[in-house]
């Protein structure tokens, strides 16, 4: 489902060169569920931005089903960002002037949808996150569980094939934290393929492919370990 | 996105920070009213005018003592000559071919009192034919007699003004008044009428040429209205009027002659002129509302980075975050001509209420030109800070990092 062949992205920062891809290499099959762990700089993010078509690399090239990826448009790209890629960042990134049903329904009203298509699916989604009394609550009303979970569910509300999570608990309490990582594996157990970015080594721990990141480099990688180990 | 989503999510935008919507809204409807109320104004006084002269009617030939020898000015209007018009010449003048009536026109101020009341007014010194050349109304009495033109007759046909300051007691008809040592004697009462060719007809006391020729010791007409039999005749008729009056004035063409189509296009000329001229001068200030609306956009974009580059995110394109800023814009200044438009109406409105007279009117023009200047001038200043949302890299975006996401 995702390919990544030899991805290089450098920076500049304050006059320096930054290799935050170097050489990636990586291959991803569908429904799998990855976290990305590594220091601060390791590369970890701009991974997540690479995957999740928000940056474009220096060389190398990400294929995406089997499509090449550098060969898109901006629009092309932005289409491909609605349809199949989900993101849930740390500071939720929600509209503080929407309600919650507003801020999961964006992705279809960019789409193009009709309201009368786009209900059903939020009215769907926000009873099964637990949200429903929540619809009309504008974020500021909301705890930071519930508006994760609205995140979330904007994030999967296109029912994308990836789904990309920037250390989704790293703003909750453990008790939401637990809450949105059983979300978040629920729904990769439905079919999504989840990439978890994380500090958090326990939530790293979690998922079924842990890869381990420095210096832009990838330096471990548990399925790799676990064919070595077969 | 659906047009209708595009406007709520702009309308909760809008309503969200209500006093800068307030302002830009204010900005744009000061402008647009201001074109309006001044156009307003500037039709009103042409259509003032022009329903004045039009009232004469277009068979209507206007002589003028004096001459106009450069064209693309006024005619003398103000009757200074260096020979008079006489009454003879407009006698001369009614037995022409093809001439229907005359009206001979003295005018002057005067001192006119009845029982111990007194006020100044206009003398209308005419025949009348007058009457039927002006379209004036009788509410009540006669009009002038008919009589030759150099006969005099103490009679006197007042205008409404006129009763109330001096006759508000008592009967109006065949009541007495005294103007400058003679006596007059009341036999009719005009129409209700305003201001028509520079002469309050409520205020003017009209009676017979002749005695207002006494009565102002003149022997020069202010200027001559001829009808004409039909308009058709109006070259030939102007034509010999010109050869009549030359011949009776010593071989020299000392008079104008002016047909309501004259008047009327040197009138609607300035007036138009002068009406674009205010409307231009009210423009400017839609100008300044666009650059208001430009630097509230750019600072809606600095405000709105974080959100760019999560409708980036969430698949939104260039082209439609573009379209989003963009439409906030049009959104305002529709908002905003709407605004002006239904003040600017209202204290027009208003105006006519209380001047009914005063024909206020804003020309189609000047309405679509305001709101298109409006709306042309938002989207324009908008599209800057537009197309800089929309070339916002969405990871910069999204960090709120907007001095890196410049590219």
């Amino acid at each position: 489902m995702i390919r990544l062949e030899q991805l290089c992205k450098q920076y500049r920062l304050g006059g320096e060169t930054v290799t935050a891809l170097d050489q990636f290499t990586l291959e991803v099959s569908a429904g799998e569920y990855l976290s990305v762990m590594g220091p601060s700089g390791s590369g970890k993010s701009t991974l997540m931005n690479m995957l999740g078509l928000l940056d474009r690399p220096d060389s190398g090239e990400y294929w995406l089903n089997n499509t090449a990826m550098s060969t898109l448009s901006e629009e092309a790209r932005a289409a491909q960002r609605n349809s199949q890629i989900g993101f849930v960042f740390q500071a939720y990134h929600l509209i503080d002037r929407l309600t919650a049903r507003e801020n999961i329904e964006l992705p279809l009203v960019l789409k193009g949808e009709a309201p009368g298509q786009r209900r059903p699916q939020v009215q769907a989604l926000l009873e099964r996150l637990g949200l429903d009394r929540h619809a009309d609550h504008l974020p500021h009303q909301l705890s930071g569980g519930q508006r994760q979970r609205v995140a979330i569910a904007r994030a999967v509300i296109r029912k994308p094939a990836l789904l990309l999570a920037d250390e989704p608990t790293g703003n909750l309490d453990s008790h939401s934290g637990s809450e949105v990582i059983a979300l978040l594996e629920g729904l990769n157990q439905e079919g999504i393929t989840l990439l978890v970015v994380t500090h958090d080594q326990a939530m790293g721990e979690r998922a079924r492919r842990r890869l381990w990141m420095r210096d832009g480099q990838l330096i471990s990688d548990s399925a790799g370990a676990d064919h070595a180990a077969g | 996105m659906r047009l209708a989503d595009l406007l709520q999510f702009n309308s909760r935008l809008l309503l969200r920070q209500w006093f800068r919507t307030l302002m830009i809204l204010l900005a744009t409807g000061v402008g647009v009213c201001a074109v309006l109320l001044l156009t307003g104004l500037g039709e009103g006084a042409r259509r003032f005018v022009l329903d004045e002269f039009s009232l004469l009617g277009n068979d209507v030939l206007i002589v003028l003592p004096g001459r106009k020898e450069t064209t693309g000015g006024l005619p003398p209007l103000t009757g200074e000559g260096t020979r008079d018009l006489t009454l003879e010449d407009a006698l001369a003048v009614s037995r022409l071919p093809g001439v229907q009536a005359v009206a001979p026109l003295v005018v002057g101020l005067t001192m006119v009192n009845s029982g111990g009341r007194q006020r100044e007014l206009m003398v209308v010194g005419t025949s009348a034919q007058f009457f039927t050349i002006r379209g004036l109304q009788l509410q009540s009495g006669l009009g002038l007699p008919v009589m030759p033109l150099d006969q005099v007759a103490p009679v006197a046909i007042i205008g409404t003004e006129v009763r109330q300051e001096l006759l508000s007691e008592g009967p109006v008809l065949g009541a007495w008044l005294r103007a400058g040592g003679y006596r007059l004697r009341v036999q009719g009462l005009l129409q209700e009428e305003g201001v028509s060719l520079g002469t309050d007809m409520r205020k003017a006391v009209l009676i017979p040429v002749a005695s207002a020729m006494q009565l102002f010791d003149t022997q020069g007409l202010f200027r001559l209205f001829v009808q004409v039999q039909n308009p058709d005749l109006i070259p030939q008729v102007r034509e010999r009027i010109e050869q009549l009056i030359q011949a009776r004035h010593g071989g020299e063409l000392d008079i104008t002659l002016v047909t309501q189509d004259a008047v009327l296009g040197v009138f609607n000329k300035i007036l138009n002129l002068l009406t674009l001229s205010v409307a231009f001068i009210a423009g400017i200030s839609l100008i300044v509302a666009g650059i208001l609306i430009m630097n509230i956009t750019l600072i809606s974009v600095s405000q709105r980075t974080k959100e760019i580059g999560l409708l980036k995110a969430l698949g939104a394109a260039d082209k439609e975050i573009h379209w989003l800023f963009l439409s906030e814009a049009i959104l305002l200044a529709l908002l905003g001509s709407l605004l002006g438009v239904v003040v600017g109406y209202l204290v027009l409105w208003i105006a006519h209420t209380l001047w009914p007279l005063f024909p206020v009117a804003v020309p189609f023009w000047a309405l679509s030109g305001a709101v298109g200047v409006a709306l042309g001038v938002a989207v324009l200043f908008a599209w800057l800070p537009a197309s800089r949302a929309a070339r916002l890299p969405p990871v910069q975006a999204l960090r709120g990092d907007l001095q890196n996401a410049q590219r």
